[in-house]
C-alpha cells in the first residue's frame, strides 16, 4: 500500500518547486586531504589509548586515596575520592563515546542514503489472507453455533480478577469509624499531660513563656512511643505554644479557659498537606507554613488569612497544674493535620464564631 | 534402539551448507558467524536491518539521551541496592559522619549515609544516579516536545505517541518513588505532602491512605513499598513500553526533516551499520561519561545536610525535584476551597491541583493527536516533519503549554521569588493565580503572530531571494538593495509542506459532529477548523514564483521597489 502524500489534485499545490532530488555529496576535508584524515585516525587512536591509561589511574586511586580526604579547590572542599574516581572514570567513559562519534564523523564514509519506505498499514493482499484465516479459525472454534462459550470465557475471565484484587485487601487497616477514631481522629493529648520542650523534653511553666515567644512542645507521654509509633504519634501531636498580650488579640468567649494569661496553645501540624508550620511572625501574630505558605492568625483562633489552608489551626485546651506547669485539659477537639473525607468539619473554628 | 545408518563420509547430504566466503574477514569471525545463523537465522534478519537508514538531526538525540539515562539509571541503581536497606525501622546512628551519631534515624536513611561516605565510590554512584534521573525526565520532556512542534505524533505514530505520554507519566513517578526512599528530612516531607494529597481524594481518599501507607502517616511499610515500586514495578514497565517505543520506530522508519529529495515515501541518512552503531553507541558513552562527570563535580541531594526525617521539623525554601514543581506550585497557589458537607470534607484546595491537574496535563497530551486529526481532517501518513511555523496553531498551542507549564513551575518557588526579588509573598502568589491563565493566552497570540511572520518571510526569501546587504544608487539617485536567488534547493525546502484547508460543514450531516469518515462535518468541527488555519500565509504558488524568477532574471539590481511591490502578493491571507 502506498502512501498517501496528499489529497488527489493537490500534489501541484504541495511542490510548487519540484523535488531537486538528494543534494550532491560533498567530500569532507578528511577524505580530500590526506594529511587531515591521517590527523583525524590518530586522534580516534589517542583517545581510545588514553582510556586504559585512565582506567589505572581509576584503580589507583581507589586504592590509594582514602575515602575521608578532602581537596580545597575554587573556594570549595571536594571529597577527593568521589571527585578523583569521578573524573578517571568520567573522562575514560566520555573518550570512548568521543572517539567512536570522531571515527563516525570524520573516517567512516559520509555518503548519505535514500531508503525506500513503506506505509505502515499491511499490504490488501495480505489484510484479504489474514480475513480469510481469522474467518477459518473462528469456524474452527466454534463460535458461531456456541455463542455461549464466548460471554461465558469473558465473564470468566474478568471475574479471575476479584480474588487477584481481594489478595490486596490486608495492604493497611480498614479506615472503618472506629479505627478512624482511635488513629488519625485522636493524638496522645489528654487531660493533664505535661506540654514539654520538644528537644529538651523539660516541662513548661507559664512563667517560662514571655509574651512574643514561640515554643515548640509536645506531649510529656510522647517519649512512651518508640520507632514507627513515635513518629506516627508525633506526626499529629506536635504543638506550637505562643505568648501574646491578651489585650491584643482576640480570645473567643467558649475559647476563655483554653488559654493561660494569653499562653495559647495550637497544633504544629498544617491543615493543608500536614507540614510542620514554623515560620513565626510576631508582630502580626501570623503564622507560616513554609510549603505551600498558608497563613493561620494566633492571635485569632487560628484561621486562616491567607493561601491554601482552608481550616483554622486545630487548637489545644491548655490550663496549669498545682506546681505552675502547663497541662492539656484534653485532646484536640477536632482531628489535627490534612483534610480526609470523612472528616467532620463543622466543629472547627470559623471566624465569627464566638 | 535404532541402528545408525551407514553413511559413507563423502556423502554430500553431509556437508553442511555454508555461505561463501567472506573476503576479508577473519576465519574465527566468519565462523563464529556461521556457527550463530545455523542456530538463529541471523542473516536473513539483519540483511534488511544491518544497513537501516537513520536521518541525521541533533533534535533526534534528545530520545537517545533518555534511553541512555535509563540504562545508566539501571547499571547504577543495581549498584545501590547493593548497600541501601529499604527499612523504616529505628537504629541510632554510629557510623563514619560524626555530626549524626547518636541520632536516633530510620535503617533507610542510615544505609544512605554509609553508601555515601564508607562505600568508596558509592557517593559517586549515588550522585550518578541522581543527575541521571533528572537528565532521564528533562530529556524526555524536550523530546516530546520536538516530537510536538515537528507533528511528528500525526498519523501513523499516534500510538507512539500514547507509549510516549505513558513513559512520561511513569517517570514523574518513577522519580518521586526514588527520591522518597533515603528518608531524609526533604524526602519524608515529601512524602508527608504526598499523604496529604492521597487523603484529600473524595470518598476513597482515606482507604488509599491507609492502604499504601499500612495505617496512619508514615508507618512502616511505605518506605520498603516504595522501593519495589522504584526498583521493580515502575522499572519493568517503563522497559516494556521502551521495548516498544523502540520496535515502532524500526517499524515505522525514523522521520525527517524537509529537504531536498526528502519525501514522504522515503527516508534519507546514514546506515546502521558502520556509521549509526557507532554514532550511537559513541553517543551512549559521551551521555554516560557527562553522567559521570556530573556525579564527581557537582554535588546532588546532600541528604546529610537535612538530617533523618522528624515529623515536627520541615526547612524553609523545601521544594521536590524540579519536575514535580509545578504541582507543587499549584498546588500552593490554589485559592482554598473545601466543601464541608453534613460530616464530609471536600478537599478541592488539595485534590484538584494536585490529582486533577497531573491527570489533566496526561489526558490532554495523549488526545492531543486525535483532537488535532478531528480538527483538520487529516487522514494522511506523515514522515516527514513540519518545520513549526507552517503549523502556527499547532505551535502556539505548544507554546501556551509551556508557559502553562512555566507558571506552575514557577509558583512552586513562590517563597523563593519573593525573598530573592524582595517582592510580597502574598502579591507573587496572586499574580501567579492570574498569570497561568492569562501568559498562556498572550503567548499563544504572539507565537501565531511569529510563525505567521516567519511564514512571511519564507514566502519573500522564495519569491526575491536573501538580501545581500548591498545598498546600491541608481542614476536617477534611488537607492535599492538587491536581492540574491536562494538555492533551488532551500526553495524546495520552503514551499514542500502541505498546505492544509479548514474543512467546510457538510449540510446533511446529523449536527452532532461525528468524526467517522463519510458522516460530515458538523458545524463545531468546521468552526475548530477554521480556528486552527485562521492566518495561514499561502505559499507561493508555482505561477508566482515563475514570475519573480523571470522579474529577477530581468532586472537583476531592482531590489527594493520589487520586493515592497511583490510581498502584498505573497502575503495574502486565506481562510
Amino acid at each position: 500500500m502506498s502512501i498517501e502524500t496528499s489529497k488527489p489534485g493537490t500534489d501541484v499545490d504541495r511542490h510548487p518547486v519540484p523535488d531537486p532530488g538528494l543534494e550532491e555529496h560533498v567530500e569532507r576535508y578528511t577524505d580530500v586531504d590526506q594529511a587531515a584524515g591521517d590527523r583525524a585516525y590518530r586522534q580516534v587512536v589517542m583517545m581510545l589509548a588514553a582510556v586504559p591509561v585512565l582506567c589505572i589511574a581509576f584503580v589507583v586511586i581507589y586504592f590509594a586515596v582514602p575515602s575521608d580526604s578532602f581537596i580545597d579547590l575554587f573556594g570549595m572542599q571536594w571529597n577527593a575520592l568521589n571527585s578523583l574516581l569521578g573524573l578517571t572514570g568520567g573522562l575514560a567513559t566520555l573518550l570512548i563515546g568521543l572517539a567512536c562519534v570522531h571515527w563516525a564523523k570524520t573516517i567512516m564514509g559520509d555518503e548519505e542514503i535514500a531508503e525506500d519506505r513503506h506505509s505502515a498499514a499491511s499490504s490488501t493482499e495480505d489484510r484479504e489472507v489474514f480475513a480469510r484465516e481469522f474467518a477459518k479459525g473462528a469456524e474452527q472454534a466454534g463460535l458461531g453455533r456456541r455463542k455461549l462459550i464466548g460471554g461465558a470465557l469473558g465473564g470468566a475471565l474478568g471475574l479471575i480478577a476479584v480474588p487477584a484484587v481481594v489478595l490486596f485487601a490486608d495492604m493497611g487497616p480498614w479506615p472503618t469509624a472506629a479505627v478512624r477514631k482511635e488513629t488519625i481522629e485522636r493524638t496522645i493529648w489528654a487531660e493533664g499531660i505535661k506540654l514539654v520542650n520538644d528537644i529538651t523534653q523539660r516541662p513548661l511553666k507559664a512563667s517560662d513563656i514571655e509574651i512574643g515567644q514561640l515554643v515548640n512542645a509536645q506531649p510529656a507521654n510522647l517519649w512512651d512511643y518508640h520507632g514507627t509509633e513515635f513518629q506516627v504519634e508525633k506526626a499529629k501531636s506536635s504543638i506550637i505554644i505562643v505568648r501574646m498580650d491578651p489585650d491584643r488579640i482576640k480570645i473567643p468567649e467558649s475559647r476563655q479557659d483554653w488559654q493561660v494569661g494569653g499562653i495559647l496553645c495550637y497544633s504544629k501540624i498544617c491543615t493543608h498537606v500536614g507540614c510542620p508550620i514554623s515560620l513565626w511572625e510576631q508582630q502580626t501574630h501570623h503564622l507560616l507554613c513554609p510549603c505551600h505558605q498558608s497563613t493561620f492568625d494566633l492571635g485569632n483562633s487560628g484561621v486562616v488569612v491567607f493561601g491554601p489552608a482552608a481550616r483554622a489551626l486545630p487548637q489545644l485546651p491548655i490550663t496549669v497544674d498545682a506546681d505552675g506547669y502547663l497541662v492539656a485539659r484534653s485532646d484536640f477537639t477536632v482531628p489535627v493535620g490534612p483534610s480526609f473525607f470523612e472528616r467532620d468539619s463543622q466543629h472547627d473554628f470559623k471566624e465569627g464564631d464566638r | 534402539m535404532a541402528k545408525p545408518a551407514d553413511v559413507s563420509v563423502d556423502s554430500p547430504a553431509l556437508d553442511t551448507e555454508r555461505p561463501p566466503e567472506q573476503q576479508g574477514l577473519p576465519a574465527g569471525v566468519t565462523n563464529a558467524a556461521v556457527w550463530a545463523d545455523e542456530r538463529l537465522g541471523l542473516a536473513s534478519l539483519l540483511k534488511k536491518n544491518l544497513r537501516k537508514v537513520f536521518p541525521d538531526h541533533w533534535s533526534f538525540l534528545l530520545g537517545e539521551i533518555a534511553l541512555y539515562s535509563f540504562i545508566i539509571l539501571l547499571l547504577t541503581g543495581v549498584f545501590l541496592t547493593i548497600w541501601f536497606k529499604p527499612s523504616m525501622a529505628e537504629i541510632e546512628y554510629q557510623g563514619t559522619y560524626q555530626l549524626m551519631r547518636g541520632l536516633p534515624m530510620s535503617e533507610a536513611f542510615a544505609s544512605t549515609l554509609a553508601l555515601s561516605f564508607d562505600v568508596r565510590g558509592g557517593l559517586l554512584v549515588r550522585q550518578i544516579h541522581h543527575w541521571a534521573a533528572m537528565l532521564f525526565v528533562a530529556s524526555m520532556t524536550v523530546h516530546m516536545l520536538r516530537i510536538f512542534f515537528t507533528g511528528a505524533f500525526r498519523k501513523p505514530r499516534e500510538l507512539n505517541w500514547l507509549i510516549g505520554v505513558g513513559l512520561f507519566s511513569l517517570s514523574l513517578i518513577e522519580g518521586f518513588a526514588g527520591y522518597s526512599l533515603p528518608d531524609d528530612l526533604l524526602s519524608g516531607t515529601g512524602l508527608r505532602f504526598v499523604d496529604g494529597l492521597i487523603r484529600s481524594i473524595p470518598l476513597i481518599g482515606t482507604w488509599a491512605e491507609f492502604f499504601i501507607f499500612n495505617g496512619e502517616f508514615p508507618g512502616d511499610l511505605v518506605i520498603p513499598r516504595l522501593y519495589m515500586v522504584h526498583i521493580l514495578l515502575v522499572p519493568a514497565v517503563l522497559l516494556g513500553l521502551i521495548a516498544a517505543h523502540l520496535a515502532l520506530v524500526v517499524y515505522h522508519k525514523h522521520t525527517q526533516y524537509p529537504g531536498a529529495g526528502r519525501k514522504d515515501g522515503n527516508v534519507v541518512g546514514y546506515p546502521l551499520f558502520p556509521v549509526y552503531m557507532a554514532k550511537a553507541g559513541g553517543f551512549f558513552f559521551v551521555v554516560f561519561g557527562v553522567a559521570i562527570l556530573m556525579g564527581a563535580t557537582m554535588q546532588i541531594n546532600p541528604v546529610w545536610n537535612f538530617g533523618p526525617y522528624n515529623p515536627a521539623q520541615v526547612t524553609a525554601g523545601s521544594q521536590p525535584d524540579w519536575y514535580m514543581g509545578w504541582v507543587e506550585g499549584a498546588i500552593r497557589i490554589m485559592p482554598n476551597w473545601e466543601w464541608h458537607l453534613g460530616s464530609t470534607t471536600w478537599s478541592w484546595n488539595v485534590v484538584l491541583p494536585g490529582v486533577g491537574l497531573m491527570t489533566a496535563l496526561f489526558v490532554l497530551l495523549g488526545a492531543y493527536p486525535f483532537i488535532e486529526r478531528w480538527i483538520t481532517g487529516d487522514t494522511a501518513e506523515h514522515h516527514v516533519l513540519e518545520r513549526p511555523r507552517n503549523n502556527p496553531t499547532r505551535t502556539a498551542i505548544g507554546v501556551a503549554g509551556i508557559t502553562c507549564y512555566g507558571m506552575f513551575w514557577l509558583s512552586g518557588g513562590n517563597d523563593i521569588l519573593a525573598t530573592q526579588f524582595k517582592l510580597s509573598l502574598n502579591a507573587v502568589t496572586e499574580f501567579m493565580r492570574v498569570a497561568v491563565f492569562v501568559a498562556p493566552v498572550i503567548a499563544f497570540i504572539v507565537t501565531k503572530r511569529i510563525c505567521i511572520s516567519l511564514q512571511r518571510a519564507d514566502a519573500e526569501r522564495v519569491l526575491h531571494g536573501s538580501e545581500t546587504g548591498i545598498i546600491e544608487r541608481s542614476p536617477d539617485g534611488g537607492y535599492s538593495e538587491p536581492h540574491r536567488p536562494i538555492s533551488i534547493d532551500e526553495k524546495f525546502t520552503l514551499t514542500q509542506h502541505v498546505q492544509g484547508k479548514a474543512l467546510e460543514a457538510t449540510p446533511d450531516t446529523d449536527g452532532h459532529g461525528v468524526a467517522e469518515k463519510g458522516a460530515g462535518v458538523s458545524s463545531l468541527r468546521a468552526l475548530a477548523s477554521r480556528w486552527f488555519y485562521a492566518g495561514v500565509i499561502a505559499k507561493p504558488t508555482k505561477d508566482e514564483i515563475a514570475e519573480a524568477d523571470h522579474h529577477a532574471d530581468g532586472h537583476d539590481a531592482d531590489g527594493h521597489e520589487v520586493k515592497a511591490g511583490k510581498s502584498e502578493s505573497a502575503g495574502q491571507i486565506s481562510h
